[in-house]
Parts: structure tokens; sequence; C-alpha cells
């Protein structure tokens, strides 16, 4: 029999924790991969941030360290100055992220920390229960928007990789998708880009964000989500390069 | 050969923990401790080491989280409402079990308060801010010199236990200028190896530095490794003075700038034939509750004196046990109390045939 896939080295090989049809399994395994093809198991720590993928160091085998929620850019920033030779990433999700750690993705990126983010965008908060994001789209009905996001009462979907692209800091800003196998690779490719230019020393921060499903708290099937995922958000989070 | 040169106690604070080892400094401007974050801002790129402003107290924790984890000699510096913003990555860093130095000048408040000295963090430094069964280790030092000297220990204990060690201070000692001899004292612990350190794994199996365990039974076992290790600390790392304990019948309790007071106090106390003594707690977690227990199979009663209104008092008590009445003197809001004030309580504690009651 011909072998066509193969685990990565650095992703164990262990059941999932995740729900069916969610994003975070398929991007461990795009950030493994490319950790592997770069070299990089052995020279980098990754951040795990509080949200779903709190338990991201059981997947990928890496030194790992777990933070307070949305202070992952901060502890990045102790990481990465204390060992610039190490390769330093954070992984997190939109709450995380956008939300209660607004403050330190907004100045890690504005004094060009030289780490790299992968921001997780699933338009919710999973690990609590479903509860309204800063990307949660309008009209989305979640457990604090039982009516559905409005903008006047809870405000627009917030889009990070247009605000950062604004800081001379950012070096590389891309928005990317996993709702099918061809954008699955071109998340692959941006992965892998961001961690290159990390290596390669190149001065500012580089963020990729994945649009994401969450089919349990969009109360869809994992199918529709992505339906939902490629005709809806993408129309509020354009794929594409903003910076870098 | 080193000589004594006169800066201030936040400087010579800064210069110590360079000589330490201090590896990476992050901090956020407050006063009354600016001098420590400006200094270090001076020479720590001098020696080639890791200075960052930092956007917040908050932002500040959470990088000596990450430059803890490199196994790296990291602190912060700030000033009481700082050190509020840094109480979840205080609980974080004892969780996660990183050595981190984090120093508090502290100033009056509560809220924003003022920028005058203050005792009034003791009962945040001592039973933890932030949440969960967490202990730090907290110095007190009571003259510049001790700022400075204090900063050796601090890093070791750290590393030792791999615990938050707490350096409180406040607005004099952080502001005024004492002669200082600034050397590079060993302490002489033999520290171990970080092999927990996260510095890529090539070589060895994967290293996790974390705080969460949603097993029951696993944390459990986690908090009682840590009271474990907090009980071992309580047994050896007691750092306190005492003076004139012998025959004293009234023993004044005080830390820091109070205990400066309380000496004079108690010199001028035992010239009017009131035998006085006093002792200056140096760790105050672990607390001296043995030495001030010995002190209380003697003495008739004890005065506490704090910049603040009452809280080391409470371990005062729980240390005397009921043998002896403990009283309180103090103010806070940025006052200090004076020698004549001090006295004037003593002496209307030790009138004979009073008896005295608490408080
Ligand atoms: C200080 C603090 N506040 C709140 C929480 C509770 N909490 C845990 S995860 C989370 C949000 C997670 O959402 P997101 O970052 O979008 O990640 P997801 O779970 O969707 O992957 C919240 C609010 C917490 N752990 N700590």
């Amino acid at each position: 029999m011909k072998t066509v896939f193969e685990r990565t080295e650095t992703l164990y090989d262990r059941p999932t924790h995740y729900c069916p049809g969610c994003g975070h399994g398929v991007i461990h395994r795009l950030i493994a991969e490319s950790i592997d093809e770069l070299g990089l198991q052995g020279r980098t720590i990754g951040i795990a941030p509080v949200g779903c993928s709190v338990l991201a160091y059981n997947y990928i085998n890496i030194d790992m360290i777990e933070v307070a929620h949305g202070r992952a850019p901060a502890v990045a920033t102790g990481l990465k100055r204390c060992s610039p030779d190490m390769i330093v990433f954070s992984y997190q999700g939109d709450g995380d992220l956008a939300s209660i750690g607004a403050g330190e993705i907004l100045h890690a990126t504005h004094r060009g920390e030289r780490f790299t983010v992968f921001f997780v965008n699933n338009a919710i908060y999973g690990m609590t229960g479903g509860q309204m994001a800063p990307t949660t789209m309008l009209a989305q009905t979640t457990t604090t928007t039982p009516t559905g996001r409005r903008s006047n009462r809870e405000g627009y979907p917030l889009q990070v990789c247009e605000l950062l692209a604004t800081l001379p800091g950012a070096a590389y800003i891309e928005r990317c998708s996993v709702h099918d196998a061809a954008h699955i690779r071109k998340t692959k490719r941006c992965i892998r880009h961001a961690l290159q230019l990390q290596l390669d020393g190149v001065e500012g921060l580089g963020l990729v964000e994945v649009l994401s499903p969450c089919p349990t708290y969009w109360r869809m099937s994992p199918s529709d989500a992505r339906k939902w995922l490629e005709e809806e958000m993408i129309k509020v989070f354009p794929l594409g390069r903003f910076k870098g | 050969m080193s000589e004594k040169i006169l800066i201030t106690g936040n400087e010579a604070l800064a210069e110590a923990a360079i000589r330490a080892g201090l590896e990476a400094y992050f901090g956020y401007p407050i006063t009354p401790q600016n001098e420590i974050t400006e200094y270090m801002a001076r020479r720590m790129p001098e020696e080639g080491r890791v200075f960052v402003q930092s956007e917040s107290e908050l932002a500040a924790i959470n990088m000596v989280f990450g430059g803890a984890a490199t196994g790296k000699r990291v602190m912060t510096s700030s000033s009481s409402p700082g050190i509020s913003l840094m109480q979840e990555g205080i609980s974080y860093l004892s969780g996660a079990e990183l050595p981190a130095v984090v120093v508090n000048i502290m100033r009056g408040g509560p809220g924003l308060g003022n920028i005058a000295p203050s005792q009034s963090d003791y009962f945040q430094a001592t039973r933890g801010g932030g949440h969960g069964d967490y202990r730090t280790i907290v110095l007190a030092p009571s003259t510049v010199q001790e700022m400075a000297d204090l900063m050796f220990p601090a890093f070791d204990l750290a590393d030792l236990y791999r615990i938050v060690v707490m350096v409180l201070g406040d607005g004099v000692l952080g502001q005024m200028m004492e002669p200082v001899l600034l050397e590079k004292k060993q302490t002489h612990r033999k520290l171990p190896a970080k092999d927990w350190a996260l510095t890529g794994c090539a070589g060895r199996s994967q290293n996790i530095v974390k705080s969460l365990d949603l097993v029951v039974p696993r944390l459990e076992k986690r908090n009682l490794m840590l009271q474990e290790k907090y009980r071992r600390i309580e047994e050896n790392e007691v750092m306190c003075e005492g003076h004139l304990l012998e025959d004293a019948e009234i023993v004044l309790v005080a830390y820091g700038i109070a205990s400066r007071v309380v000496r004079t106090v108690v010199s001028r106390a035992r010239k009017e034939q009131i035998k006085a003594g006093w002792i200056r707690p140096v760790t105050l977690w672990p607390f001296p509750s043995r030495q001030i227990a010995a002190a209380a199979e003697r003495a008739r009663l004890f005065l506490t004196v704090e910049l603040s209104y009452g809280q080391m008092f409470d371990d005062v008590r729980i240390a005397v046990a009921g043998k002896a009445p403990v009283h309180f003197t103090g103010r806070a809001g940025g006052a200090i109390p004076t020698v004549e004030a001090v006295l004037d309580e003593v002496k209307k504690l030790m009138q004979p045939g009073k008896v005295a009651v608490e408080r």
C-alpha cells in the first residue's frame, strides 16, 4: 500500500478533545507540520492560551507554556526577549486576543516584537459555552446575544488584521481560513511563511488570523458551519494579506 | 575594595539586583519607585541584559512570567496600585512555580491614594492578593543598605524554591539617600538546576510550564505539594531581628521604616526606666511567629507599630496567642507615626497598676 499522508513528528498520536468540525485540530496540525518542515521542533516555544486550545501542549510536542487569559503577547515578549534564538509563537482565540488581551496584542505589535501569533477567529467564546466574542457577527445569536448581535448595542465585529496592519511594528499580517482543503493548504503556507520570517530575524510581529468553524456553538452541523464561514464570515473578515 | 556611596534606596535596590544576576527587567512607571525603572533602563542595556518598559503592570508581570519560564533571573517593580494589577500574574507564577522577584515600594491607598509612604499592602503581600492557595516570600528592608542586601537572598530564594519573592519597601526607603556599601554578596546557597525551563526540547522530552489541571485529585496533589514547600520555607527561611528582649516587659513589633521609629522609641523608653525591647520581622512571610511566641513567654504586653491601621497586628496576635495583650498604633495615608507619639503610647500602656486591655 502507498502512504499518502502521515502524521508529522511534532504532532502527538492522541485522541482529540475538540468537537467534530472544530478548526483547532487542523490548525494545530498545520503549525506542527510547518515546524517540522522548517526543522524547528527543538528550538520553538509555543504559548497555549485560555480557551478551547488551552491543552494545545497535549498535541504539539515542543516546549510550551500556558498563560493567563489574553496575556500571551506579554508572555511572548518575555520569552523572546530572554531567548532571542528561540522561535516563539502564541496561539490565541478571539476572546483571548481581541477582547481581554486587546491591550497586549496591540502593544506587542506596536513594539515590533519578533514573535509570531496564530489567531483563531471562530466568532464566539467556545470554552465557556458560546458567548459573544468581539468578532461575533451582526445578528449572530450567542448565549449573551440571545436575540442576535446588534451594532447599536454590542458594536461591530472587530477586524483585528485591519487594525494591526496600521502599526509600523507589524511585519506580516494575513487572514486565512480552514473551511475547505484549498484554504487549509493556503493557511499552511501562511503559517510557514510567518515562522520563516521570524527565523530570518525580520523586525516586527507576524500574525496569521485563521477563520475557523465552531459547529457546536454556532449550533450547526460541521458542513453547515463550513458553509456559513465561507458565505457569511469571509464577507466581514476578508481573506488576504494586510501587511508584509 | 568597595566604598560607601550615597544613593537612594530605589537605586541601591536596582544596582544590587543587577549584581545579583538579574537578566531581564520589565516595568511600568509609577511613583515612588520610578528610579528603579529608570536605573534599569540605563544599566541593563549597558550590561547587555533585557529592559522593557511594558504597556501596563498586567503586561509587566506577564513578561516576567515569560522571562522566568526561560530560566533567566527576572524581576519587576511597582508601587501599590500597580501591584494590585499584578495579582493575577503572581497567582499564575505561583501555580506554575516560576521564580521571580517583585518589588513593591508601597504608597498611600486605597485606590489612587497618594505617593507618600505606606505599609498598607501587608495583607495583600502576605495573604496573596491573587486567587488560590499560594504564598510568596516577603522580604521587608528597613534601610537603604538593606534594600540592596536583600536582593541577593531574594533571587536565591526565588530560584531555590521556585517561588515569587516580594520585596516590600515603602516610599521613604525608596526615595531617601543613605550611605551604602554595594557588594556582590555571596549567599552560598546551592541552587537546583532549572531543568524545567523552556529552552527548546532538542535532545529531551517536552517541557510544559502550566498551572491548569482539570483532574481534581491531581490538582489537589499539586496543592499539597505546594503546601509542603511552604512548610519547608516556614521551617527554614524566617529572618528577624530583636533587641533588649531578655528583660523586656513591653515588646514593640515593627518592620521596614516603622522599625526605625521603634528603635528610637525603645532606646528613649529605656532611658526613662521602661523595660522595652523590639522585634523586627525581616521576612513578613514566613512570619517570625516562634520568635514572637518566645518573647511572649516573658513580656507583659506587645505593641505593633505600622504605617497602616493594623495589618501585621493580626500576625503578631496569632503568634502571641493570648499569652499577652497586643496593642496597635499606626497611621496611614502617607503619615508616619512620630517617635513622640509612639513613646507616649508606650508610657500610657506601661503606667503602673494599669491593666492592659487590647486596643
Ligand atoms: C481572567 C479570565 N476571565 C475569564 C475566563 C473564562 N474564559 C475562559 S476561555 C474564555 C473565552 C474563550 O474564547 P476564545 O478566546 O474565543 O477561544 P475559544 O475557546 O473559542 O477557542 C473565557 C472568557 C478566564 N479563564 N480567565
